[in-house]
């Protein structure tokens, strides 16, 4: 893991010591790190390792308890308003306002940020088209499936051709074809110079998706870097697992063999 | 394993107080309440032991059949089926249907009803202590009311269910079944006529219940009182055949419902830009937008909707009871106040999905004013119509423009007030696609307290008005009126927009709170 830090303005993300604790237990305990500017960036890590919490905290969903973080050199908790807009964000395990349709509900995001009519109209419907929700746009988000409401969930945070997107578990029910349709979409972005963080524990996507990774558990920081430094000789999965510990012997349960 | 699935229930009922302390205090008021009531019922048991054994099985089936109504009802638009214990989670296991049955009944004497209503069953006991026969069978009889009433609640809830596939039936559903029960006061108290003439029907009506599932039960004990035990025995078994019948028909409605698991039925119905196409396309337009079509669209608004024609016909009822119309008078701002406050938990109702406000970025008094035009579109005609009919049919003219006044400033003012407390303060409301009558467990003080001080605020804020309406009725002076008139749309208009402004700054000071509150109370 390296020590030198960039400066906050020339990354797209910058944290510094961000934590936070609820009650006795400690979420994040003080992570530093910078997500370089055009990186696809992931960060793996257990569940509840506090992945979802330090990305809450760095997109001004959740007020840290220490730390600071910045979006392009833009100090998220010092102006939230300017920070947020040129953000996108997917966040993981919120409701969507699904007695509105799809098209309603992206278009509403879109007018939510001040973008004007006509654009929000033409991008709605790109979106709309790439994602495969065509026919679905004009029901409701109330009656659709977990891939479906992922996908919508993810139209929201792009509407605004944000320059950082913050992804967290964006692939999670979403079918193969629409996650290869997502992961293009998404390297088209950064070839063209946006910048994306997801979460995941699908280290496989990760190792073949991502420029650079950061793994979490336990609220701490275990490694950062380009892909291949952080993995050296081995696969992401094998080192993730070295880093984070906890694999069992292969003794446990004898009696599970049936013959 | 019956016992598991008891213990099952206690466990889960114990870590949800774990989880927020609010709700073991909401518990443990309301528990405390329900005790306050059975303790004064039990002193009413008792007193009613002195009275002869007729009387006393009259009152005792009207009151055992009444709970027992309620247990079958009540679910059915407050809570829907209680899937603490979700019967389909238990198809993996290899559980026989009866235990699962026995289980899942038992287990509904866990929580403060169940409890309460038991103890209140089981007191029956005290009226009948003159009688040792009729005593012990007033306890075995309690117990199986007891029964009787988480059979039925079980059964009605599944049966529902069973209807219900359909998001559309269950959003009407659930708000035209609270309408009979919102008027059944006033409709009692007005076909009554008085309590005499009703001592004229009620021995009729509580021989009938005796005989149903209701109130079988509740009558053996006065069988056996009065010497009759070929009728007690012969009703005591029709009560055992009762419910038996319902547990059956529960048992079975529950075990097609796990083995065929209906689809659930979705609209195919193309919906098109809707309201969006009619407000500007503004960050505040949107937010307006989208307010307006929750409030056609979401149960839990339209909810407050269905009080605007059912407001004035209880007070007509209560007009028509004290004989004086005067009362109408103030139909104007009592819905005023109503409608304003139906936006004051606004944030709450948004749930999680308000994260989308905060993500991106929206400003606060764009987010405060677009729910202001919406709730205030559909409130504002209302407003007038409840402040001007009445005046004008009940030939009081020169009320007119004092209660437009009144009700003008109520309903500005009020929006301005609930634009503040939405901003500021959260509480436990049904989550988005749950039934607009439930009350989430423990949401009670926090929020009693939180709508108690909204209320009193948009009061303290008409006081103004209020004094210039005495003035005309003490001096009989109309220009009083027409001043309350003037005074009350520019104070309203004042508070209004200090309310936005005030609110809207606290919103984008405390997103992040909001945000937690909200995920808190999912």
């Amino acid at each position: 893991m390296s020590n030198s830090y960039l400066d906050p303005s020339t990354a797209a993300l910058s944290i510094r010591s961000l934590g936070k604790r609820f009650g006795e237990k400690v979420a994040v305990n003080g992570i530093s790190l910078d997500v370089p500017s055009g990186s696809f960036f992931g960060l793996v890590g257990p569940n509840g390792a506090g992945k979802t919490t330090a990305l809450s905290m760095a997109t001004g969903l959740m007020r840290p308890d220490a730390g600071q973080a910045w979006i392009h050199g833009i100090d998220v908790w010092a102006e939230p308003m300017r920070a947020k807009a040129s953000l996108g964000v997917l966040a993981d395990g919120v409701r969507l306002f699904d007695r509105l349709s799809g098209r309603q509900l992206v278009t509403y995001s879109g007018l939510l940020r001040g973008m004007d009519r006509a654009t929000v109209d033409e991008r709605t419907e790109d979106l709309l088209r790439v994602l495969d929700l065509d026919d679905a746009g004009s029901k409701l988000v109330v009656d659709y499936s977990a891939g479906m409401t992922k996908k919508i969930a993810l139209a929201t945070a792009l509407i605004h051709s944000p320059r950082v997107l913050v992804l967290d578990e964006p692939f999670e029910a979403v079918d193969p074809v629409s996650a290869a349709n997502i992961r293009d979409i998404l390297s088209d972005y950064v070839s063209h110079g946006g910048t994306v963080i997801v979460s995941s524990h699908v280290m496989d996507l990760v190792q073949r998706m991502c420029s650079h990774v950061a793994v979490i558990a336990n609220g701490n920081l275990l490694a950062a870097g380009s892909v291949d430094e952080v993995r050296g000789d081995q696969s992401l999965e094998d080192r993730f697992v070295d880093l984070v510990g906890g694999r069992g012997t292969n003794e446990g349960l004898s009696w599970l063999h049936t013959s | 394993m019956v016992a598991h699935l008891l213990k099952l229930k206690l466990l889960l009922l114990r870590n949800s107080f774990k989880r927020s302390p609010w709700q073991l205090v909401g518990v443990i008021i309301g528990g405390l309440y329900g005790l306050g009531v059975i303790a004064m019922l039990g002193v009413g048991l008792f007193y009613l032991g002195t009275r002869e054994p007729n009387e006393i099985a009259m009152y005792l089936v009207l009151a055992v059949s009444l709970i027992t109504l309620g247990w079958t009802v009540i679910p059915l638009v407050a809570f829907g089926v209680d899937l603490t214990l979700d019967p389909a989670r238990f198809t993996t296991f290899t559980l026989s249907r009866p235990k699962l049955a026995t289980g899942l009944l038992l287990s509904g004497f866990i929580g403060i009803p169940g409890v309460l209503t038991l103890l209140l069953l089981l007191g029956q006991t005290l009226a009948w202590r003159a009688n040792i026969a009729a005593m012990v069978a007033a306890v075995i009889c309690g117990l199986l009311s007891a029964l009787m009433c988480l059979a039925l609640a079980r059964w009605s809830t599944t049966s529902m269910t069973q209807l219900t596939g359909s998001r559309k039936f269950k959003d009407v559903a659930g708000i035209i079944a609270i309408i009979p029960l919102i008027l059944l006061g006033p409709i009692i108290s007005t076909s009554m006529g008085g309590f005499e003439s009703a001592l004229d029907w009620l021995p009729t009506v509580s021989a009938v219940l005796g005989w149903t599932p209701l109130g079988a039960f509740a009558a053996v004990p006065g069988d056996l009182a009065s010497g009759a035990l070929l009728v007690g025995l012969a009703r005591f078994v029709l009560g055992l055949g009762y419910l038996a019948l319902v547990v059956w028909a529960w048992e079975r409605g529950l075990h097609k419902a796990m083995e065929n698991p209906m689809a659930p039925k979705t609209s195919a119905k193309a919906v098109g830009m809707g309201m969006f196409n009619i407000f500007p396309s503004t960050p505040t337009g949107a937010v307006a937008a989208r307010t307006m079509t929750y409030w056609l669209k979401d149960p839990r608004y339209a909810a407050s909707i269905v009080i605007v024609p059912l407001l004035p016909v209880i007070i007509y009822f209560a007009s028509v009871n004290t004989g004086s119309t005067i009362i109408m008078m103030w139909l104007g701002p009592m819905l005023a106040i109503l409608m304003a406050f139906s936006i004051s938990a606004d944030i709450s109702y948004d749930s999680t999905a308000f994260s989308l406000h905060v993500l991106t970025g929206v400003s606060g008094v764009a987010d405060r004013t677009g729910r202001v035009i919406a709730c205030g579109l559909i409130a504002l005609p209302v407003t007038l119509l409840a402040a001007i009919l009445p005046p004008v049919f009940l030939d009081r003219m020169y009320m007119l423009p004092l209660l437009l006044g009144i009700s003008l400033c109520a309903l500005l003012g009020g929006l301005g007030v609930s634009s503040v407390a939405s901003a500021r303060f959260t509480y436990s409301v049904p989550l988005p696609g749950e039934s607009p009558f439930k009350t989430p467990p423990g949401a009670g003080a926090r929020m009693a307290v939180t709508q108690l001080a909204t209320f009193g605020i948009m009061f303290v804020l008409l006081i103004p008005v209020i004094g210039l309406a005495i003035a005309q009725m003490v001096t009989g002076n109309e220009l009083f009126g027409w001043l309350a008139l003037g005074v009350g749309i520019v104070l309203g208009s004042v508070f209004l927009l200090i309310g936005i402004r005030l609110g809207g700054r606290w919103m984008e000071n405390r997103m992040p709170e909001l945000m937690q509150a909200v995920m808190v109370n999912k």
